[in-house]
């Protein structure tokens, strides 16, 4: 076979590589050479850390590609980039600079609330969030090559995550007991492409990596969900929010890695300073709660 | 039995795991020291090379794995672990294990676009000429040997994708994604528990 670029294989593959790892938001060049020498296995090119975004109001749209270029080339690791739910123009343009993964992401202000991009029509791969089983096989069915919860992003509270990572994972172990002949209704009860849901019956986990996001704030939040069978995190507001960003982001780093092992957990959270400040679902308006956008 | 150790720090390991339990290879995941002990061979595997390397230098792994090597434990780096093996890494400072006589340029191809398949053609499976699916993932590239290593694969353009140096082997991109296990066999007749696969551990590759 001669050579073949943007196919299913590296674009899965990639997120295969960046397995057991941390994913770190950035908003300037030096946050993102403090994330890689913490460990991170890529970077996501911001404007605004989620937390803002949530303070700020107003629409949030793709970075500005100045910006991602400047962090592109203060790392050697993956840089990924958000566009907006259904905006195949602003991730035609990350594409072009070109990014190393987009995040077709509810963090930003959906540009069509009816319609995901067609992933499948680009090179570069795509991560999409999701809360559920269905919401996740809809996306992989568009060409998302990487899944991630969606959580809360911006509260630094883990219990959204923790939700649709059980959510998730619990529909999976569900499909695994079902007869063949039980697998069609599943599908329409879910909302979910037959072909996808006969794979995950099959496999017995999703066919691509699955992240956690979306609220992890601390070194035992990431381990929690990766000992809930999560692939890897994505950590945004929580490192640089916090007190001391670097050894936060280290400390969370092991912490994915040491997942198992306890004594770590203990050992590298010792003396982090505080936390990002953190919110409760609760009291966070309907129409403000991020989860909520896409479908 | 034979008993693989593969490096879980970060990264591909599970696929490596998956391979080897098809060949009915005992597998254990290394994430500390002690976790070194009793192998008949090591796989440093895919993912990113700056936070393998970080960790490893971090929990103690780097001397424990040096040893190991000069043992004469087989080693084998894919991708960010053959990053981790070269003696230097072209334009960067970054935590190597650094036993191969080889330099290596990270991201040699571009970015994530420009991640490709290919079919590779391998001297040293012997009669088996199928080609191999060479899977590169932000891959690096080997570019310059030293005089005991031996060139085991090259791209249709010359690039160098495969080495091996007595014990070690490393390869630019990724068997372990591919399902086909010739790789694998290979490497484990490097260890002289497979000498019913067909394989032999002596190369066949140029010098």
């Amino acid at each position: 076979m001669a050579r073949v670029t943007g196919n299913w294989t590296v674009k899965v593959g990639l997120a295969q590589m960046l397995k057991g790892g941390v994913i770190m938001d950035v908003v300037t060049p030096e946050h993102a050479r403090i994330a890689e020498d913490a460990g991170a296995v890529a970077v996501m090119a911001l404007e605004r850390v989620p937390a803002d975004i949530r303070a700020h109001g107003g629409v949030a749209r793709m970075s500005d590609p100045e910006l991602i270029l400047r962090i592109k080339e203060a790392v050697s690791i993956p840089v990924m980039a958000k566009c907006r739910i259904g905006h195949f123009v602003e991730a035609q343009v990350l594409e072009a600079i070109p990014v190393d993964y987009i995040d077709e992401s509810e963090v930003l202000t959906p540009a069509d609330e009816e319609h995901h991009i067609d992933k499948h029509a680009f090179t570069v791969p795509f991560v999409c969030g999701c809360r559920n089983l269905g919401e996740a096989l809809r996306r992989i069915g568009e060409g998302a090559a990487m899944i991630r919860t969606k959580g809360e992003a911006g509260t630094g509270n883990v219990v959204e995550a923790v939700r649709h990572a059980r959510a998730v994972l619990g529909e999976i172990r569900r499909l695994q007991s079902m007869a063949p002949e039980e697998l069609m209704a599943a599908a329409k009860d879910m909302g979910a492409p037959y072909e996808l849901v006969v794979e995950v019956a099959r496999l017995g986990r999703l066919p691509v990596v699955n992240f956690a996001a979306g609220g992890i704030a601390t070194p035992a939040d990431a381990a929690l969900m990766m000992q809930l069978g999560m692939d890897g995190v994505f950590v945004g507001s929580g490192i640089f929010k916090s007190a001391d960003p670097a050894r936060r982001a280290k400390a969370i780093v092991e912490a994915t890695t040491h997942y198992n092992d306890p004594k770590i957990i203990a050992e590298v959270s010792k003396g982090l300073g505080e936390a990002m400040p953190g919110l409760e679902i609760a009291a966070i308006p309907a129409a403000e709660r991020l989860a909520e956008r896409g479908w | 039995m034979t008993r693989i150790g593969v490096l879980a720090l970060q990264g591909a390991f599970i696929e490596h795991e998956q391979v080897l339990r098809g060949l009915e290879v005992e597998v254990c995941q290394v994430r500390l020291p002690h976790q070194l002990e009793n192998l008949d061979g090591l796989i440093i595997p895919g993912g990113e090379s700056t936070t393998i390397g970080k960790l490893a230098v971090g929990y103690g792994l780097i001397e424990p794995i040096r040893e190991l090597a000069r043992c004469g434990v087989p080693v084998w780096g894919t991708c960010a672990g053959m990053i981790i093996l070269a003696r230097e890494v072209a334009g960067y400072e970054q935590p190597l294990v650094g036993l191969m006589d080889i330099v290596v340029r990270r991201n040699a191809f571009g970015g994530q676009v420009d991640s490709f398949v290919e079919d590779l053609q391998v001297p040293a499976f012997g009669q088996d000429a199928r080609p191999f699916p060479g899977v590169f993932i932000r891959a690096p590239l080997i570019e310059s040997v030293g005089p005991g290593v031996e060139i085991l694969v090259r791209l249709p353009e010359g690039g160098i994708v495969a080495v091996r140096q007595g014990n070690l082997l490393a390869t630019a991109f990724h068997p372990e994604l591919t399902g086909d296990s010739r790789f694998h066999r290979y490497f484990l007749a490097m260890t002289g528990g497979w000498a019913e696969s067909g394989l032999t551990a002596a190369g066949s590759g140029e010098r």
